[in-house]
């Protein structure tokens, strides 16, 4: 095992972190609330399996973008990594299993900020 | 061997938006087949973006990364023609690099 | 409250000159219906006595009933306007004044109006295939020939996907081509997030350059079935929105509509975040709103209307534009009486051939129905608790639950309940009934789930329907408190629900894929064949706590 390798093994430690608390704790601790940073997730889910998530920062060197399901099994869910003269600015889908808040931690001068959103999750199936 | 992925790219005043489609089970290890048994956890767990072979983008993903991973992303620069390049890494060792021109 | 001699007269010949009698206004124009759930022949339909509001929707209309709605718009009790804007004394007033709706009279009411508006355009604002048998029979055609001749130039949806992906297409490259614009800004592919229809359209009235935008149900594979639209992604999309105004306003538009179908209290959130709109012309959550809330937002002001359902109402909108800007502005919401509006020939000609095929199986007598049946209120109705009494009964099911969707027509008592009258209240392409075990903490949940879907403080997080139908479980609701308190004191016969025991809970219209079961109508026919007589239904209505006073309930 290289030494790349297993600092990518430690790196991948926050994904296997059962709760909300250990998982920010994994990404380099507890964030300040930001209004900089925008989380880009549903009101409501049309399928919990897709759900489109993103995240903008607007402070300046932004270097890491995480996404975070708080009711997930694993809350932590992915991680980016932007390189200078990549926008703080990433969307993917994720899984949902219910109802959650979905919370975006991003790094900037070293430093964490968050912002989070609501996503319902519902049954679905009435209708006017 | 994975499907191909789906990549565009394209440049808009002086921004570079790439979006990514992959082809990927991302099977949670959370789920029983009709035997019952558990469906072993099969997912990306790394991502490269390559512009001109410099890095644009890295990824670390979980087992929560919907089926068919979407990703989307804007740099700075890049020309009509570039090469952009996408790698993904899953947890079973296997590998997949694909190429889009910029348009 | 009785009708006197003046209102029987306001149902006289001669009455239809003054109800319709809209002076001409300003060079814009729009005609608006919606809803019309494919009912093409007039028919009775009963406005709501609850409809709450709650946190900043109380007693904002559309959230007002009966009195308090009359009140607020200024109508006076007792006339045809009163009859038709509430569910007063509806079964007196309906024999006074008729039916309503209808296609032929709703033709005619078109015609009157653009013979004053040569310029207006008809929009129509989605649920306009699906609600008839004829249009679940006939694939929507029924509906989309009948739009053709009536003249819609534009058109946004929401039930029309419940036809699927490939008939919607079909219909939009095929029948619509050159004739009718199908606009939905927020439904986009769920790959790469294209536009699978186009957004708006510019169009010139006297010389004024307008944009419609159209804005489709955004919840639709939540609420109706996501494996009939598997590729398709919706929601609000706000943001879009606006870029597609500002898009818009660059080309040139003077004038920005909105042909919606978000809802109405979607709508008024909606327009305050969005800059730019000067009207947004609403529909799906069913409402007859004489007059439209006016929204301030930073750009300005917006109109929010709803107009209704059932062909029951048709809607004009004059713009006064100039100097390359809305002046003013001038609405009204106009019920259609058929007795009021002679039938337009072409159009009851397309309606009778239509009907021909079908007409011996639509006019099947079922049963004679005692008291009247209709549908419409946040939490039940007299026709939602014959379908749950015959899920129940037919079935062997403890209770049942039945989707509290807005649409389905009414009677009145005495009426017969005819084949196609009780397709007005099921005719959906998903009709399978099934029969469930239930824990009584799954009944919560899932009671729980759609009563957050109805009083969910933020319109974002509503999907603009009504509460489940339910028989057999009996409940106590509170609508203000938050979600997983709402349903409280669940009993089944007097007894308390247990969370762990389990309940056969009877249903229909699941959104699932690949649910197998008797269609809901033969359920519902065999049931009123056998009985021949409706009694007058006990209608099985939750306990409510914590809205006293609110003028959303009778
Ligand atoms: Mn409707
Ligand atoms: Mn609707």
């Amino acid at each position: 095992i290289t030494e790349k390798q297993a600092l990518a093994q430690a790196n991948r430690a926050g994904f296997e972190a059962k709760s909300l608390a250990d998982a920010l704790k994994a990404v380099g601790g507890t964030p300040a609330t930001s209004d900089q940073v925008t989380v880009v997730a549903p009101d409501i889910a049309e399928n919990g399996a897709v759900v489109p998530v993103g995240a903008t920062s607007n402070l300046a060197n932004t270097t890491e973008i995480h996404l975070l399901v708080e009711k997930n099994i694993n809350p932590l869910s992915a991680s980016f990594f932007i390189p200078a003269g990549t926008e703080a600015s990433v969307q993917t889908r994720l899984k949902m299993g219910q109802s959650t808040n979905v919370i975006a931690v991003v790094k900037a001068d070293g430093k964490l900020y968050s912002a989070t959103k609501e996503t319902k999750v519902t049954l679905g199936g009435c209708g006017g | 061997m994975a499907d191909p992925m789906r990549i565009r790219a394209a440049h808009k005043d002086g921004v570079t938006e790439v979006r990514v489609l992959m082809s990927h089970p991302m099977e949670t290890g959370q789920r029983k087949n009709a035997a019952g048994d558990t469906i072993p956890a099969h997912f990306i767990t790394e991502v490269d973006a390559t512009h001109n072979g410099k890095s644009v983008l890295k990824a670390q993903w979980s087992t929560a990364v919907s089926q068919n991973p979407f990703l989307s992303f804007k740099f700075k620069g890049g020309a009509k023609g570039d090469k952009l390049a996408v790698k993904w890494v899953d947890n079973k060792g296997d590998t997949r690099t694909d190429e889009a021109a910029i348009a | 409250m009785a009708l006197d001699h003046a209102d029987v007269l306001a149902a006289t010949p001669g009455a239809g000159e003054r109800l319709y009698d809209v002076p001409k206004f300003g060079n814009v124009s729009f005609l608006h219906f919606t809803d019309c759930h494919a009912q093409l022949k007039p028919i009775y339909f009963r406005e709501p006595s609850v409809n709450l509001g709650l946190s900043e929707a109380l007693g904002r209309p559309p959230h007002l009933v009966g009195e308090k709605l009359l009140k607020h718009f200024n109508i006076q009790p007792g006339t045809a306007q009163a009859h038709a804007f509430s569910y007063l004394n509806f079964e007196k007033a309906a024999k006074t004044y008729g039916k309503i709706g209808g296609f032929s009279h709703l033709a005619t009411l078109v015609k009157q109006m653009k013979a004053s508006r040569p310029h207006a355009l008809l929009l129509d604002g989605g649920d306009t295939w699906q609600g008839s048998a004829t249009s679940l029979w006939t694939n929507a055609q029924d509906m989309v020939d009948a739009c053709k001749l009536l003249g819609v130039n534009i058109m946004t949806p929401h039930w029309e996907f419940t036809f699927g992906a490939k008939r919607v297409q079909e219909i939009v490259e095929n029948d619509f081509k050159g004739k009718i614009d199908f606009l939905a800004q927020n439904v986009t592919t769920a790959d790469f997030g294209d536009q699978v229809f186009a957004p708006y359209v510019i169009k010139e009235m006297n010389g004024v350059p307008v944009a419609i935008i159209g804005q489709a149900f955004p919840y639709t594979p939540i609420a109706n079935p996501r494996y009939m639209v598997p590729d398709w992604t919706f929601g609000i999309q706000d943001e879009n929105m606006q870029k597609m105004v500002d898009e818009a306003r660059g080309k040139g538009a003077q004038v920005v509509v909105v042909l919606s179908h978000n809802g109405m209290d979607v709508d008024i959130k909606m327009a305050s975040r969005v800059r730019g709109i000067d009207a947004v012309l609403g529909g799906h959550t069913h409402d007859g709103m004489p007059a439209p809330v006016i929204v301030k937002n930073p750009g300005g002001q917006t109109l929010v209307t709803n107009a209704g359902s059932n062909s029951k109402f048709l809607g004009v909108l004059d713009f006064d534009v100039r100097g390359g800007k809305v002046q003013d502005f001038r609405y009204k919401l106009m019920p259609v009486f058929s007795n009021l509006l002679p039938a337009d020939k072409e159009m009851e000609a397309l309606i009778t051939k239509v009907r021909a095929p079908y007409e011996a199986k639509l006019n099947e007598k079922l049963a004679i129905s005692e008291g009247a049946l209709y549908r419409r209120g946040n939490f039940n109705g007299s026709w939602d608790q014959v379908i749950c009494d015959a899920l129940m009964e037919v079935k062997g099911a403890d209770a049942a639950f039945s989707p509290g969707v807005r649409w389905g027509t009414s009677l009145l008592p005495g009426d017969t309940i005819t084949y196609e009258l009780m397709m007005d209240q099921m005719a959906v392409t998903y009709p399978a009934t099934t029969l469930n075990e239930f824990t009584g903490a799954q009944v919560k949940e899932i009671m729980e789930d759609v009563a957050d879907n109805i009083f969910n403080p933020d319109p974002y997080y509503q999907q603009g329907g009504d509460m489940v139908r339910v028989g057999g479980f009996q409940y106590t609701c509170a609508p203000t408190a938050p979600m997983g308190q709402r349903i409280q004191n669940l009993t089944l016969k007097g007894k308390p629900v247990e969370a762990d025991k389990k309940y056969k809970v009877a249903g229909w219209a699941s959104v699932q894929e690949g649910v197998q079961g008797e269609p809901i109508w033969d359920v519902v026919a065999g049931y009123l064949r056998n009985k021949k007589v409706v009694k007058q239904v006990k209608i099985n209505q939750p306990k409510l706590v914590g809205v006293d006073g609110n003028p959303g309930i009778a």
